[in-house]
């Protein structure tokens, strides 16, 4: 750690593994409602259950590409952060607006969008408490002595996602619409402004675990982002096939979506590459673990399994299935989980000042977690395959099919407990590296 | 080899072009002339269909032109498929409705909102989507 400023990140962190854990819990209140075990249906049903899961999903990805942004950014620009005790006010108002929407899911409070559930008047609040948190970055950034692509790519990365937020504040009297733009947020998040993010952290990982040299990395971060944006934008067409636009996105949306896993590709070559060429040994292998695993992850859940349903032909058959949320679960592992994994894993032994990366519980955490994902992804995927031929082929009823399948939901309830073990571990070590501390700042950090 | 600075405008300029078509596709798509949804009957019980299908989060459970959640049934044809009784029953049922095991929440509306519901769900089972509609949901005139 070289500015104390960059402790605030650690508290982004904290809220990082809080948010996570308990989106972990209601994950396991669905699965169990999916073997008939619905006891709580009457206080958390299916659909709170799931909108709590998968906006704590977003909420604390974005917290930790907060915490990211604070820690990486002084660093960057090489100065303080502008204003510490504005960093702290964001933290806890993003908290105070996160837990509101929570609670008001379970009391039918919400506005029934997937993904964008949280209701308007607290949208509103997200956009102040985002401004906030660009203002820090932004003040930070133009005041500090140099402006790298590495930090004005996470920044790009940063604005455009808030600027996203807005189309999806928009009232539409037409479900074709409003499904249309919801996209522009969901989809463009993901597949576009979001890989800017990872991008930007992936860039910053690589240049302090392998050493190579900054100019290289940086274009190869160009390269990367180019592709990203070349195939992202227009392969939001891959949604638009049968929620009753013309028949135009068909084309142009099969084509482009065809070419994003490239983005996805690149990254994973650059960071195997970057690591090879790397002299430097750094010593938090877990750091690099999860950097490196992200990166090939993010290829295979988002790429290649993404590709997998991208092409019309395939997606009439699977759309809106459970393929969609065997991808949805591994892109998001791979890609966003990881990379703030990784980030913190990185980040804690410099702001605390104690070097703990070479616990085996540490490495634990990394392969429980990840053969867990990949078993569930595998029990979603042939749950999903097996409801489109039976559902999508055969013409059976849709509550026969699932009957049939609910036997899959007992694999990735068992993997989904292996997966759980090992982000258990994770966050132990989190909490046993103690708090941040301005002694860290005399201890040497690589 | 390839340089930094042409590495900058490659991502400069693949997302500026890329971006123009983007918005030029979506003004195209929502031509008067392009629609496909029958943009002119969505009337004021559609919109107030819609309004509750929100509320209430139904999406949490089921999906509509295959979005959504994939817990409950694909209710694009739903009407078709059952009948307006049918949903008028699921709707309004004392009892959490459940035949085959799974349970949606009770909801016991009233005639008014029920109407705008089936109103809405009307409206969604005339679009044309591409193909979809012959795939999603077996409809019960396709298994004779
Ligand atoms: C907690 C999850 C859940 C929520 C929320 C929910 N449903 Fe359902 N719904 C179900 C389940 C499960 C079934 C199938 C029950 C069965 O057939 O056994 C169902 C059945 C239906 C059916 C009949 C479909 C068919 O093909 O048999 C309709 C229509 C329906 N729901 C409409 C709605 C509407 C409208 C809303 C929102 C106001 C809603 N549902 C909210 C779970 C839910
Ligand atoms: C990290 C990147 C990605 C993440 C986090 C991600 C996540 C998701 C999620 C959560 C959904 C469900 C969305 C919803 O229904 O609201 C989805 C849908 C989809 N994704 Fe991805 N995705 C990523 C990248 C990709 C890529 C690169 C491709 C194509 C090559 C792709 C193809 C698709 C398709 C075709 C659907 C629609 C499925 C359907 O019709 O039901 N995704 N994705
Ligand atoms: C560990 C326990 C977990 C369990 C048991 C679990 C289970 C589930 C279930 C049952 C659904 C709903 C699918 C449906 O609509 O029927 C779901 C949705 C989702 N979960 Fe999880 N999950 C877990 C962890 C995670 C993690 C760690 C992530 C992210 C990395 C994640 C991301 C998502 C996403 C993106 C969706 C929406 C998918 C879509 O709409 O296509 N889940 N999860
Ligand atoms: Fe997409």
């Amino acid at each position: 750690m070289k500015y104390k400023s960059q402790k605030v990140a650690y508290w982004f962190f904290g809220l990082c593994m809080l948010l996570f854990a308990l989106q972990i819990v209601y994950g396991f209140i669905m699965g169990f409602a999916r073997i008939g075990w619905d006891g709580l249906h009457n206080v958390i049903p299916f659909n709170t259950a799931r909108a709590v899961h998968t906006n704590l999903l977003v909420v604390w990805l974005l917290t930790g590409f907060m915490g990211a942004a604070y820690y990486i950014i002084p660093e960057e620009a090489q100065r303080e952060l502008v204003s510490v005790k504005l960093a702290y006010v964001q933290l806890i108002s993003l908290a105070l607006v996160g837990v509101a929407a929570i609670v008001g899911y379970h009391f039918n409070h919400w506005e029934g969008r997937k993904f964008l559930e949280i209701p308007r008047e607290l949208d509103y609040l997200v956009v102040v408490n985002v401004l906030l948190f660009l203002g820090l970055i932004l003040a930070t950034l133009f005041k500090g002595k140099r402006k790298t692509t590495t930090a004005l790519v996470l920044t790009m990365g940063l604005v455009f996602a808030a600027l996203l937020y807005l189309p999806g504040m928009i009232w539409f009297d037409s479900q074709v619409m409003d499904s249309f733009f919801r996209w522009w947020v969901v989809h463009l998040w993901v597949e576009g402004v979001w890989e800017l993010i990872m991008g930007g952290i992936l860039s910053y990982l690589l240049i302090k675990l392998t050493g190579v040299d900054r100019e290289v990395i940086e274009k190869w971060l160009y390269v990367i982002v180019g592709l990203t944006f070349l195939s992202g934008l227009l392969g939001t067409g891959h949604h638009y096939y049968y929620i009753g636009v013309n028949k135009i996105w068909l084309i142009v949306g099969g084509i482009f979506s065809a070419l994003e896993p490239l983005a996805f590709l690149g990254m994973a070559l650059f960071a195997v590459y970057m690591y090879r060429k790397g002299e430097k040994s750094h010593p938090n292998k877990i750091a690099l673990f999860w950097t490196i695993g992200a990166s090939i992850v993010s290829f295979i859940g988002a790429g290649l399994l993404g590709f997998a349903h991208t092409l019309p032909q395939t997606n009439i058959y699977t759309h809106g299935t459970l393929v969609t949320a065997m991808h949805g679960h591994y892109a998001f592992w791979g890609a966003y989980a990881m990379i703030v994994l990784a980030i913190i894993s990185y980040a804690l032994p410099n702001v605390t000042g104690r070097k703990r990366y070479d616990k085996t519980s540490g490495h634990m955490a990394f392969w429980f977690s990840n053969i867990g994902m990949l078993g569930m992804t595998v029990a979603f995927g042939v749950a999903g395959v097996a409801q489109v031929y039976m559902e999508r082929k055969m013409k059976m009823e849709f509550m026969e099919v699932q009957n049939e399948i609910s036997i899959h939901f007992v694999v990735l309830l068992l993997c989904a407990t292996l997966f759980t073990t090992g982000i258990l571990l994770y966050i132990l070590e989190f909490i046993k590296y103690g708090r941040p501390t301005d002694e860290a700042l005399e201890v040497k950090s690589y | 080899m390839l340089s930094k600075s042409q590495a900058r405008a490659f991502f400069l300029g693949g997302t500026v072009v890329t971006f123009l078509i983007f918005i030029g596709l979506t003004i195209y798509s929502f031509q008067p002339k392009n629609d496909q949804t029958n943009h002119g009957q969505i009337d004021a019980k559609v919109v107030r269909g819609k309004e509750i299908w929100e509320a209430n989060n139904c999406m949490g459970c089921h999906t509509i032109l295959g979005e959504g959640a994939y817990y409950a049934p694909e209710l694009t044809k739903v009407i078709e498929r059952r009948g307006e009784g049918y949903v008028k029953a699921v709707l309004q049922s004392p009892i959490p409705w459940g035949p085959r095991g799974r349970k949606m929440v009770k909801y016991e509306m009233n005639n008014e909102d029920t109407e705008a519901v089936i109103a809405y769900l009307k409206w969604i089972g005339n679009i044309d989507l591409n193909g979809f509609e012959r795939v999603v949901s077996p409809l019960a005139k396709d298994k004779e």
